[in-house]
């Protein structure tokens, strides 16, 4: 407290100009992993790995070694293979459901803000409505009556992503390319969280369909034991997270002066 | 006041409706008849039948959804097939912890984000500045469940502190109930801090460079009253707005949360529902959250209504 003494006034005068126009090694880091991650999902079946479903009861929660490198799980099969096909399970629910939401909002955000007058009272209305559902609520809500499946999952992340798209879109599209890629790629790291958490819940893609999500789910129960079995897929998932936070945050601070400090 | 206040009532009236027809409509168009559920698949079609007749489920689907909405209306959201519950007694038996769980954890989100804020703002720029701001971008990172089971690692696994899940009532043993609570409430509140930290830090910047903070320093007053007190008080409005923003979170981080340390609140009545497909237990909650929902941010509405007159006398 003693240091308010100091001015305030110099450090903060200096501070958004160093903090602007820079793209650290953190960036590229995050580069690099997501790069990683993307490579390891679309080779994975040209990569010699075992498969991710094929259970060896004898071989339960078995150590890392030459056959399985990150060990096997509670029902013996490969780690490292379930990790790489969960991925793609994050990046196609990750992927496409901020698609989906940026196509359907931004339509729709356009329109409304093009017509005016009772479509756009309608539009806003009616996500009004949406978003009057706390969004895990709808989520659970709608899979639940829908059914489990990975393109039901899409399609509902999809919808509830809309709701945010539009709001951008109208208030965005003059000059949005870079914001537009930024937004991108904060709610990838968003629907890649949500669906982790849906799959955790039992409720997100069935099994025996391995994702990041349902991984730390089973590897809850083994805490005690074998706490790696959470640990991988959960570091995994959240460098990847933070991965996607970084670049869309390093994009934004790029386009937006106004919010360097923040 | 009482103007603007009647305004966000009545327009509270059409969202209110269409959530409950929203609410109504998925439960209903969506695959799955509800006969079927609670007959079981071994039902002959003749009892499926004299059941949809005996529920109402061969009426018009608008006649249905009046039907329910005027029940709803007088306070009656079904009884659940399974346990025989209706839906407001599981509600009112689950709403304290859910309740309890929410406000422990922001008022922990609050002691960690605001002191960090004031300390970082103070610094701004600084080596603990930085640290303190790319942790926060860090936290943000990292999802609820995520958290807990780190939390559970540590304290109940490791270190055998604190119990991993399980609750007892406040009133039947206070220690206990808190004993219970802490790591539940600590993983929300590690999602809270961050939002409320870089928010505020950057609300506190500007306001530190304000002339009468100039102004309050050169009267020679104690650097802790200018930083609580004259720096704070601007920033009350920011400190609502996030608020706001986070119920929604809150409420979806407390079903994740109550889910995996069992305890009995509103979100692992929503998740067990779905588990079990007690349609009309989901239905009945998944309404009642969503009115809750719109409510408090209606509450919040209004706080900054009376925190800030622009609002009330401006365009609304």
């Amino acid at each position: 407290m003693a240091t308010l003494e100091l001015s305030i006034d110099e450090d903060v005068a200096v501070s958004p100009v160093k903090r602007t126009r820079r793209l650290g090694p953190l960036f590229w880091a995050a580069i690099a992993w997501i790069i990683l991650v993307f490579a390891a999902a679309g080779l994975v079946g040209v990569l010699p790995l075992p498969s991710p479903t094929d259970m060896d009861m004898l071989e339960r929660r078995a150590p890392a070694s030459a056959l399985h490198w990150l060990g096997t799980d509670g029902l013996g099969r490969d780690e490292l293979a379930r990790l790489i096909y969960g991925a793609r399970i994050s990046l196609i629910v990750g992927l496409c459901a901020p698609m989906i939401g940026v196509t359907i909002g931004g339509a729709l955000g356009m329109l409304a803000g093009y017509f005016r007058g009772r479509l756009e009272t309608l539009v806003v209305g009616s996500m009004d409505v949406l978003l009057a559902f706390p969004p895990l609520i709808l989520a659970l809500a709608v899979t639940a009556y829908l059914g489990q499946s990975l393109l039901n999952l899409t399609c509902i992340l999809g919808a509830l992503g809309a709701t945010h798209a539009r709001i951008l879109l109208r208030e965005l599209l003059p000059n949005v390319f870079l914001p537009l890629v930024a937004f991108f790629l904060l709610g990838v790291a968003v629907f890649i969280v949500v669906e982790g958490a849906l799959s955790f819940l039992g409720l997100g893609v069935p099994p025996p369909i391995s994702s990041w999500g349902s991984m730390i789910g089973e590897g809850r129960e083994s805490l005690d034991v074998a706490p790696s079995l959470a640990f991988i897929p959960a570091i995994t998932m959240f460098l990847t997270v933070l991965s996607f936070n970084l670049i869309g945050d390093t994009l934004r601070a790029f386009t937006d002066p106004r919010q360097g400090a923040l | 006041m009482l103007g603007f206040v009647a305004r966000r009532l009545l327009y509270l009236v059409p969202v209110l409706v269409a959530v409950s027809l929203l609410t109504f409509l998925i439960a209903s168009l969506l695959p799955g008849d509800l006969a079927y559920v609670i007959l079981g698949d071994q039902a002959t079609p003749e009892k499926v039948e004299a059941l949809r007749h005996d529920m109402g489920l061969d009426q018009p689907i608008w006649w249905r959804y009046l039907g329910w909405l005027g029940h709803v209306l007088q306070g009656d959201f079904g009884r659940s097939f399974r346990t025989g519950q209706t839906v407001l007694q599981a509600v009112t038996e689950r709403l304290p912890v859910s309740f309890e769980l929410m406000i422990l954890a922001e008022i922990i989100g609050l002691a960690i984000g605001v002191p960090l804020a004031i300390a970082c703002a103070v610094r701004s720029g600084s080596a603990f500045d930085r640290f303190m701001t790319g942790s926060a971008f860090g936290m943000l990172s990292v999802p609820t469940f995520l958290s807990a089971i780190l939390l559970i690692y540590l304290f109940a696994v490791e270190l055998r502190w604190l119990p991993a899940t399980g609750y007892v009532p406040f009133q039947e043993d206070p220690v206990g109930n808190l004993r219970f609570l802490v790591l539940p409430a600590l993983t929300l509140a590690l999602a809270e801090w961050p939002g409320i930290m870089r928010v505020l830090r950057s609300d506190m910047i500007a306001t530190l460079q304000e002339d009468y903070i100039a102004m309050a320093k050169a009267k020679g007053l104690k650097p802790s009253r200018i930083l609580f007190v004259h720096a704070l008080k601007p920033s009350s409005l920011t400190l609502v707005t996030i608020t706001g923003i986070n119920i929604g979170r809150l409420i979806g981080g407390a079903v994740i949360v109550e889910t995996i340390f069992a305890l009995p609140g509103i979100g692992r009545l929503l998740v067990g529902a779905i588990y079990t497909r007690d349609l009309i237990i989901l239905q009945g909650v998944v309404l009642l959250v969503a009115a809750g929902f719109v409510i408090m941010n209606f509450i919040v509405d209004m706080l900054y209504a009376i925190l800030d007159p622009r609002i009330r006398y401006g365009h609304a």
